[in-house]
């Protein structure tokens, strides 16, 4: 049952990139794919009707770590304490600038706004790749299990890292560039004209750079905590998790230069969650690898909630959970096809 | 100053911060059911104007209650991490929940009672806001069922590495503490929401613009006013205290400003806490009333402050004093402007009656005051404890995290605030000028 709990906050995290990640491509993409005014509200529009409710995935995702891995949620946050503190400023940019560019009729608050959601969203999607990579190298766990990082040291990984170094920052790269390729699939498949086309372009001159620093983090996380190799070792069925990513990076390339959006949006997906998966396989049963000998790891054994709420968490989990699947169906298909479509009936 | 009033500061100043939203939301969130219920009664579109137009007043407060909650959210493990490690096992849950069950729902529905007016039929879009007002007092429920596990700790089990469980799920729900509070507290919601808008009717009737739009608002805005401020105070406000002086006396002594025992205890209506010399000074009180208000008879004893040891009381005795008075004295006041309001209301004068019109219009900022000081009467009334009688509040922050840092955060976090504030401001005093029947707006990039 702990096992489960520990996917179960995977999956929520998961679902969390898949979702909000498309909303923070569109926020970094802004400036390089919309030229006039109407085609920026077009892209406000494709992520405007959804973007809370992603972002809810975030807060129950979170929620449901601090419910089940109490410890993790405690450590990681107060460790993190800055980089945290930031992501939630930035978050709130992101938030404001979403919804109040339309409140105001002019020119140059809006173009305000626009600067500020390109920025937040930047930099959310950077300290978001980085906080993963931070994890999978591990932190220095004292033995009360706490931990405080500085934004930077020596830029190395080893015994003493900040929060950033060389391979979080790496992390960093991959998630900017991966959520933007996912931003500019998402306005090919909600837009049309120019902007769908531009969306392309953008989307065919992102992939490789993607592709490249996909290969590259693997022997990358393999250097950083050679570790995180063991359980690949022991269940080789798990090599399907990079194996689906090489595919569904091909499958993209495929679908971009053919132009099928749905595939080439639903490809990339699969990417995320594949990325995500392979990372979750190679931490697993940690939660948060120690880099110091003195504090062990905090594990699914020694984080867990107690028993009895791990039992009646399952029964209001998976009911909430369902209702929320449900929820999501009805608005995404409310707010279907191409935003220019039903931007018309909407709002206006 | 040292790292624990660092994050204490920081916690308090930023969930004062995010509460001036949820209470106008949820509180207008019923008005607005109750607005779009008319609406399908009567047939009379001018309660659809009246919804749509709160409608935006209120997706205003939702996006800052949005964006000022979710840093909320994470502040437990940031400032509290001490906290939440001992008490998570508990807390978690209704934190958990609350995204799971109340959060998925209002971020789904809004969107769709805000701009599906056109493609849901009546029934449905009813459906949609009725939806809204479910998800936002679910996410106030869950919400107090944490904050009242901290004031009143129930159905736990301590294990033997130190950590508190839940030992019945039921039980933690059904703390009594946590209907009390949150009976009063919804109840607090619905006053700010009703003198909002009363406030808003008010003002087109005096100035005679959009004044049919008015006197709906100040219908409504009084009728509920009268209601909600009268259950206030009682049963809720009056229960409330009686279970506090059960449970927590020496919150009681020191919100009441009671330093020595007393039979046939007085209350103080006015006065200023001498730490000194352990007297209130300049007191205005009456005789054995206090006595009355808690045992239901005039003759009880009371137990003082100095029934108990110093390092029991709560740290920051003269603003508790102050915050639990101000909630009162608002309370009282609340009552007597909606009776009057509600009797012209009632003998059809109300809306010729500007010496009542002219309150009603300066008045919506108080309630906003007294929810504030009832929290503040709450949650400094609780020190030293960060739980009752459990975890006191100088073990349970984040140790690690020093107070240079803090401030650092606690400084950017006002900056971003007063921005954020400048905007609201601007944005609802936009909405209000504009008036009801003003063409929706391009409103929000949702659609
Ligand atoms: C419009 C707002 C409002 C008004 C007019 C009142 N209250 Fe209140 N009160 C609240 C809003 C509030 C609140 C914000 O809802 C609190 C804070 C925590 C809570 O659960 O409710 C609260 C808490 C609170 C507490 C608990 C404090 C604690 O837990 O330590 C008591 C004993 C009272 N109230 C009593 C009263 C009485 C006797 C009132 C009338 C004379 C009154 N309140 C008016
Ligand atoms: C679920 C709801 C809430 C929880 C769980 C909660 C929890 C806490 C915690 C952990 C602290 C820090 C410990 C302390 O100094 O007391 C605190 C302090 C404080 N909270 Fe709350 N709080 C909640 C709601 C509110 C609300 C809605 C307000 C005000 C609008 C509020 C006002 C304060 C204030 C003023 C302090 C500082 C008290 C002091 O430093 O003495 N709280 N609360
Ligand atoms: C520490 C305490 C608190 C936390 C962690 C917290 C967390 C949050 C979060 C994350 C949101 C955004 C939800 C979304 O994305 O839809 C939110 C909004 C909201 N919160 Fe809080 N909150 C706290 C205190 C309170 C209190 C004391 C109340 C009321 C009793 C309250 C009522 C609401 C409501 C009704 C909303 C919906 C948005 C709105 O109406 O403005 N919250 N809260």
């Amino acid at each position: 049952m702990a096992t489960l709990w520990y996917w179960i906050v995977a999956v929520m995290l998961a679902a969390y990139v898949v979702l909000d990640g498309f909303d923070l491509g569109v926020g970094v993409l802004l400036p390089f794919v919309a030229r006039t005014e109407e085609e920026r509200q077009h892209c406000i529009r494709a992520i405007g009707p959804v973007w809370d409710g992603n972002e809810v995935w975030l807060l129950a995702g979170g929620g449901t770590l601090f419910f089940a891995f109490p410890q993790v949620y405690a450590s990681s946050f107060s460790g993190f304490y800055l980089p945290l503190i930031i992501v939630l400023w930035l978050l709130v940019l992101r938030g404001i600038s979403v919804e109040l560019r339309m409140h105001f009729d002019d020119s140059l608050w809006r173009s305000f706004f626009d600067g500020v959601m390109t920025l937040a969203s930047s930099l959310l999607a950077i300290f978001f790749g980085a906080a993963l990579a931070n994890v999978l190298r591990g932190v220095p766990l004292g033995p009360d299990h706490s931990f405080f990082l500085p934004l930077w040291t020596n830029w190395r990984t080893g015994s003493n890292p900040g929060i950033l170094d060389w391979y979080t920052v790496i992390g960093g790269v991959i998630a900017l560039l991966a959520l933007a390729l996912h931003g500019a699939l998402y306005l090919m498949l909600k837009c049309e004209g120019d902007l769908q086309r531009r969306a392309r372009v953008v989307a065919g001159r992102l992939w490789p750079t993607v592709a490249l620093v996909t290969f590259l983090a693997i022997p990358a996380t393999a250097w950083a905590r050679p570790d995180s190799l063991q359980n690949y070792y022991g269940h080789p069925a798990a090599f399907l998790a990079p194996v689906v990513v090489v595919v569904s990076l091909g499958m993209m390339l495929a679908a971009i230069r053919k132009g099928a959006e749905l595939r080439a949006f639903l490809s990339s997906c699969v990417y995320l969650v594949a990325m995500l998966c392979g990372a979750a396989v190679g931490l697993y049963p940690v939660l948060l690898p120690s880099t110091n000998p003195l504090g062990e790891s905090l594990t699914i054994a020694n984080s867990i909630v107690g028993p009895h709420s791990r039992s009646v968490g399952l029964a209001w989990w998976l009911f909430g959970i369902s209702l929320a699947i449900v929820y999501f169906g009805v608005v995404y298909w409310m707010f279907r096809g191409k935003v220019s479509r039903y931007a018309g009936t909407y709002g206006h | 100053m040292d790292a624990l009033t660092m994050h204490r500061l920081q916690f308090a100043f930023t969930i004062t911060f995010h509460y001036l939203f949820p209470q106008l939301t949820m509180g207008l969130s019923l008005l607005i059911v109750i607005l779009k219920t008319m609406a399908l009664r009567t047939n009379n579109e001018r309660y659809n104007d009246a919804a749509r137009f709160w409608a935006k007043i209120f997706a205003v407060n939702f996006l800052l209650g949005v964006v000022t909650g979710i840093p909320m959210e994470f502040q437990f493990g940031t400032d509290w991490s001490q906290f939440s490690r001992l008490a998570g096992g508990i807390i978690g849950q209704p934190l958990a929940m609350e995204g799971v069950f109340s959060f998925f729902l209002e971020s789904a529905f809004l969107g769709m009672f805000l701009f599906g007016e056109k493609r849901l039929s009546r029934w449905a879009h009813w459906g949609a806001a009725f939806l809204v007002f479910l998800g936002s007092w679910m996410s106030g429920f869950f919400i107090i069922v944490t904050d009242a596990w901290m004031q009143h700790p129930v159905a736990y089990q301590r294990m033997a590495d130190g950590t508190y469980q839940v030992s019945s799920f039921w039980g933690l729900m059904m703390n009594p503490w946590a209907w009390l509070q949150y009976a009063h507290n919804e109840c607090g919601a619905v006053v700010t929401g009703a003198f909002v808008m009363s406030a808003v009717g008010a003002l087109y009737v005096l100035r005679d613009q959009n004044s049919a739009q008015g006197r709906i608002f100040l219908r409504l805005g009084v009728i509920a006013g009268v209601i909600a401020s009268i259950v206030q105070i009682f049963p809720t406000g009056d229960l409330h205290g009686k279970y506090l002086a059960r449970n927590q006396p020496v919150a009681i002594a020191a919100m009441e400003g009671l330093f020595r025992s007393t039979k046939g205890a007085p209350i103080v209506l006015i006065g200023q806490p001498n730490m000194e010399q352990q007297t209130i000074d300049n007191p205005i009180a009456v005789n054995k009333v206090l006595s009355f208000l808690i045992y239901g008879t005039t003759v009880a004893e009371v137990n003082g402050l100095d029934a108990y040891p110093k390092d029991l009381w709560p740290t920051t005795l003269p603003l508790l004093f102050y915050a639990y008075h101000i909630m009162a004295g608002l309370g009282t006041y609340f009552v007597l402007v909606m009776v009057v309001a509600a009797f012209l209301l009632w003998r059809g004068k109300l809306f010729a009656a500007r010496w009542v019109l002219w309150p009603l219009l300066l008045s919506f900022p108080l309630p906003y005051i007294a929810n504030i000081a009832g929290w503040m009467t709450a949650e400094i009334g609780r020190q030293p404890w960060l739980v009752y009688n459990l975890i006191r509040t100088a073990d349970g922050y984040s140790k690690q995290v020093n107070a240079g840092t803090t401030l650092f955060t606690l400084l950017g976090f006002m900056g971003m605030y007063a921005v954020l504030s400048i905007l609201w401001i601007l944005l609802v005093y936009r909405i209000i000028e504009a008036g009801p029947g003003a063409p929706t707006e391009h409103a929000a990039g949702r659609a």
